[in-house]
Parts: C-alpha cells; sequence; structure tokens
C-alpha cells in the first residue's frame, strides 16, 4: 500500500490524512473526514450526486484523486448550511417540491452554488447548462429550475 | 497499488517521467476509465497540475501558445481563442459538463488521442503543433504526426505535452467546429467536423481546412480541398461534403452505423464551412455554433 499524507482543507477545516494514492476524493470525505452529505450514485462521473467545489468550481469527486485536492479549498454541503438554518438553496428546493428522493440534492445544491456565484441572475439556459452535469431520477427537473430562479430572486435581492 | 507526487516544477515532473511515472492533468479520462474497468490506474502517476507554466495562454510573434493544464472552461472564454481560434473555443463548451470542463484540460484531451476528441479537429485545421518535452530535450509536432491509432501517439512514455502552439491566423479568416450529438450534455460526438476558411477580398474562398471526428482511427483532414479556392462559401460549403464523406472510414456502434456516420459526417463539414466562412466575413457566431445555430440536441 502505497500511503499519501497530506492536510485537505474541507469547509475551511484542515483534515490531516494517510490515504491510499488511487483513492477518490469522494471515498475520503466520506469514509476519512466523515461527512456523508456528498453521495455516490454512479461512481463513474456520469451522475453528479458526487458534486463538491474545489476552489469554488464544481468537480465530480469520484472521480477525481484525493491527492490532487492538497492546497485548494474543498466545500461540500454541509459548508453551505449555518447550523441549524438552511442555504437559501436548500430551502428553496424543498418549498418548490425539488427535492424527492434526495439523493441527487447535495450534488444539484453544489452545482446551483457554483453557477449563482458567477451569474447571479441566470437565464433558463445558464441553469440548464449549469446543471447539465447533475441527474435527478424523480423530479423531471421543473420543480429544480423553479427553486434555482427563487434562490437567484432571494439572493439577489431583486 | 497506485504511488502519486505532485511536484511544483516542470523538471521534477519530467524527472518523475524519466523514472517511469505516468502523467495525470485533469483524471477526466485516466481516473474515470480506471473507475469504469477499463484500465487500472499506473502504478506510478505524476500530477502535472501544480506547474505554474502549464496553465499559461501566451501570444508570442508566431502565434498562441496554450499550457497543457488550460482548462476546457478557459478555452471556451479565453479572449484570445474565442477570437482568432474560435473553433477550439466552440469544442471546449461541447465537453461534458461544467464540471468536466473545469478539470479537463487541453494537454488531456490531444494526449489520450481518443478518435472522438472534440479539441482535436479544430486543432488540425488551425496547425497546432504539440511540444513534447522530456528530460532529453524538446521537440514540436504536427497532430497528423502525433495520433498514431485509437488512443495511441508517437509520444515516448517519458515525454510531456507542455503546450499546443497555434500559427497566427491569415486575414479575413474564420473558423468553427460542430457536431452530432444525441444529447447536449455529458455526450461524446456522433461526428464531428472542424472548418478554418479564410477569404478573398472579394468574399470567395482563399483557402480552407476541415478536419473530421469519430469517423476514423483518428481524427483526419479532408485532402484535397484546393479545388474550392476561388468559390463562393455557400458553394464550397456544399462541394465540401462528398470530400467528407469519401474521407471517412467510419465503425457501426450503438450510437450510429456506418452508414449514418459517413451520411451526418457530411452535413457537418457542409456546416462547419458555412460558419467559419460566416465568422471570416466579420460576423459574429457566438460559441459554441451548436448552440448558436441551433446543430445536435434540441435541449
Ligand atoms: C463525463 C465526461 C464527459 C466527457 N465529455 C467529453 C467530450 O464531450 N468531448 C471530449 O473531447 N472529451 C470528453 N471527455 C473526456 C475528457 O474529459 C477530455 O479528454 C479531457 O480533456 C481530458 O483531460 P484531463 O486533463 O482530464 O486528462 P487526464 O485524464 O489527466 O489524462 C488523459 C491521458 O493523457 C495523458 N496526459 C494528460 N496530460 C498530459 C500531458 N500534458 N502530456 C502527456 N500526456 C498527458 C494521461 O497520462 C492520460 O493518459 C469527457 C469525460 C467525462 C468524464
Ligand atoms: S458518483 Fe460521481 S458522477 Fe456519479
Ligand atoms: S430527487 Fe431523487 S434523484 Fe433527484
Amino acid at each position: 500500500m502505497t500511503t499519501y499524507s497530506t492536510t485537505l482543507s474541507v469547509n475551511g477545516i484542515p483534515y490531516s490524512l494517510a490515504f491510499d494514492a488511487s483513492r477518490n476524493l469522494l471515498s475520503v470525505i466520506r469514509n476519512e473526514v466523515g461527512l456523508t452529505g456528498t453521495k455516490e450514485g454512479c461512481d463513474d462521473c456520469e451522475c453528479g450526486a458526487c458534486m463538491v467545489l474545489l476552489d469554488g468550481h464544481p468537480v465530480n469527486s469520484c472521480s477525481y484523486l484525493a491527492a490532487q485536492a492538497t492546497g485548494k479549498e474543498i466545500t461540500t454541503v454541509e459548508g453551505l448550511s449555518s447550523g441549524d438554518e438552511l442555504h437559501p438553496i436548500q430551502r428553496q428546493l424543498l418549498d418548490a417540491g425539488g427535492v424527492q428522493c434526495g439523493f441527487c440534492t447535495p450534488g444539484m445544491i453544489m452545482s446551483t452554488d457554483a453557477l449563482l456565484r458567477r451569474t447571479p441572475e441566470p437565464t433558463d439556459e445558464d441553469i440548464r447548462i449549469g446543471l447539465s452535469g447533475n441527474l435527478c431520477r424523480c423530479t423531471g427537473y421543473a420543480k429544480i429550475m423553479e427553486a434555482v430562479k427563487a434562490t437567484a430572486v432571494e439572493l439577489s435581492g431583486s | 497499488m497506485t504511488s502519486i507526487t505532485i511536484p511544483t516544477s516542470l523538471r521534477d515532473v519530467l524527472e518523475a517521467l524519466a523514472g517511469g511515472a505516468r502523467p495525470i492533468a485533469g483524471g477526466t479520462d485516466l481516473v474515470v476509465s480506471s473507475r469504469q474497468g477499463k484500465a487500472p490506474l499506473p502504478e506510478a502517476l505524476v500530477a502535472i497540475d501544480q506547474v505554474a507554466e502549464l496553465s499559461e495562454v501566451k501570444t508570442g510573434t508566431d502565434g498562441l501558445m496554450i499550457g497543457a493544464m488550460v482548462t476546457h472552461a478557459r478555452l471556451m472564454t479565453e479572449e484570445l481563442l474565442v477570437e482568432s481560434y474560435t473553433a477550439v473555443a466552440d469544442a471546449a463548451a461541447l465537453v461534458g459538463s461544467p464540471s468536466t470542463r473545469n478539470v479537463g484540460t487541453i494537454g488531456g484531451n490531444v494526449m489520450n488521442g481518443s478518435p472522438a476528441m472534440d479539441t482535436g479537429a479544430p486543432l488540425v485545421v488551425l496547425g497546432a503543433e504539440v511540444e513534447l518535452r522530456s528530460t532529453s530535450g524538446s521537440r514540436r509536432v504536427s497532430l497528423a504526426d502525433l495520433w498514431t491509432g485509437p488512443g495511441r501517439t508517437s509520444a515516448a512514455p517519458d515525454e510531456l505535452c507542455v503546450a499546443v502552439h497555434l500559427p497566427l491566423r491569415p486575414v479575413r479568416s474564420g473558423s468553427a467546429y460542430v457536431r452530432l450529438e444525441y444529447r447536449r450534455a455529458m455526450e461524446i460526438a456522433v461526428v464531428g467536423a472542424a472548418a478554418s476558411v479564410s477569404l478573398a477580398e472579394d468574399g470567395t474562398i482563399a483557402a480552407v481546412a476541415v478536419a473530421l471526428t469519430a469517423v476514423a482511427p483518428t481524427i483526419l483532414a479532408v485532402p484535397d480541398l484546393d479545388a474550392l479556392v476561388g468559390l463562393d462559401p455557400t458553394v464550397a460549403a456544399q462541394r465540401v461534403a462528398p470530400a467528407a464523406s469519401a474521407t471517412a472510414t467510419p465503425i457501426s456502434d450503438l450510437r450510429a452505423s456506418d452508414t449514418y456516420r459517413r451520411h451526418t459526417i457530411g452535413v457537418m463539414a457542409t456546416r462547419a464551412v458555412e460558419a467559419a466562412a460566416r465568422r471570416a466575413s466579420g460576423e459574429t457566431i457566438a460559441v459554441p455554433v451548436n448552440r448558436a445555430l441551433g446543430i445536435g440536441a434540441a435541449r
């Protein structure tokens, strides 16, 4: 076993870790760091359930080597809410009925966060592109679209 | 078992390669194919993403240099590319999803050597060369000499692609890349075509190059297009279709039959030439052409 020792910064907290160099970021976040909000859907870069942000950009953590996240700021869904207070994206998704089984939800939330930071007033087309790497088998997407639009309005205060 | 080093200097990367390590850029091909069980991760990896100079985009007297670590997200928005080497931006904007584009690189796309790679055909029509470097020196090769088959290149295992070089563009020139696709995201090309066109003062074709995606073991340039010089671009765009279909040697697979690919590659070549000629005449067609002109999947 070739162990890679490093410090990963997850949601602003540094974690000293040692793991096999072949490990993906998803498994290290879930099993070593212990944050299980990030989900494993397909494990081969198709579904987006594992989406986290690296330095603010969405990345499929199932297909990204954990070692390569060294020195980058990792944000998971746990990093968005503050205490018991939901992030506006989370609240709007619940209000709109954009969460059914919920398995895609953490990934949808991370992609939405990245989208709205760069494009605070997105068009429908921007939202479709922003969420194009996230599959949902339950909602049919319409309610997710609605929630993203409502979040954009709420956050931009318009 | 896999080991990895993550150097910050190019010299250390090259030394790791000389010692038998395989380079990993974003890992969107390398890690994904290991997760899909296609190929296990190599035993020794050297990550190249912390070497700052590999992420540069620079203009010089002889054209544009794109560092191997430049991501698709940057290729599709970088002004120098969108302005003058638009076909590359068209292609990068179609890759995967936002996350694929944030992580996947031009060096990984080119060196992975897939016949379906999207940046390949644009780079061919723009006359790109890749710069390969190892501890024993550096050389430049044309893409035609780089790709030797599906997933195979003529680069030695210890050679790193450090940059892609694009020559200066002629006056009144434009380029475009279009692909046939069944979905708008997370999709690879059924077939695709890139064109570069420069126009004479009277608006006729002064030079044209066309290259094809996913219709042969490697990306291919359509040969012998000199007969199109002097023609009106709309006529040239029609004439290019049979030439593209004749160049193609497609396979049949789950995604399309060889007959369908051979026909649609002609259609894509026509549309690529039309869009490139419109851009050459000064018209702005937004990146990517697929979305601007409604080519490929509707939604
Ligand atoms: C969901 C998904 C969708 C995709 N969609 C598309 C698409 O639409 N179009 C498309 O073209 N591709 C697509 N791809 C493939 C992939 O994202 C691209 O080919 C990408 O550009 C690869 O870059 P990378 O940095 O991730 O390469 P890596 O996986 O890091 O490397 C790929 C190969 O190239 C070698 N390599 C990498 N960099 C260098 C270098 N500088 N010098 C020498 N060798 C090097 C590696 O050793 C490896 O063999 C998709 C992939 C996924 C997972
Ligand atoms: S688990 Fe990563 S994309 Fe599906
Ligand atoms: S809510 Fe079930 S997959 Fe989206």
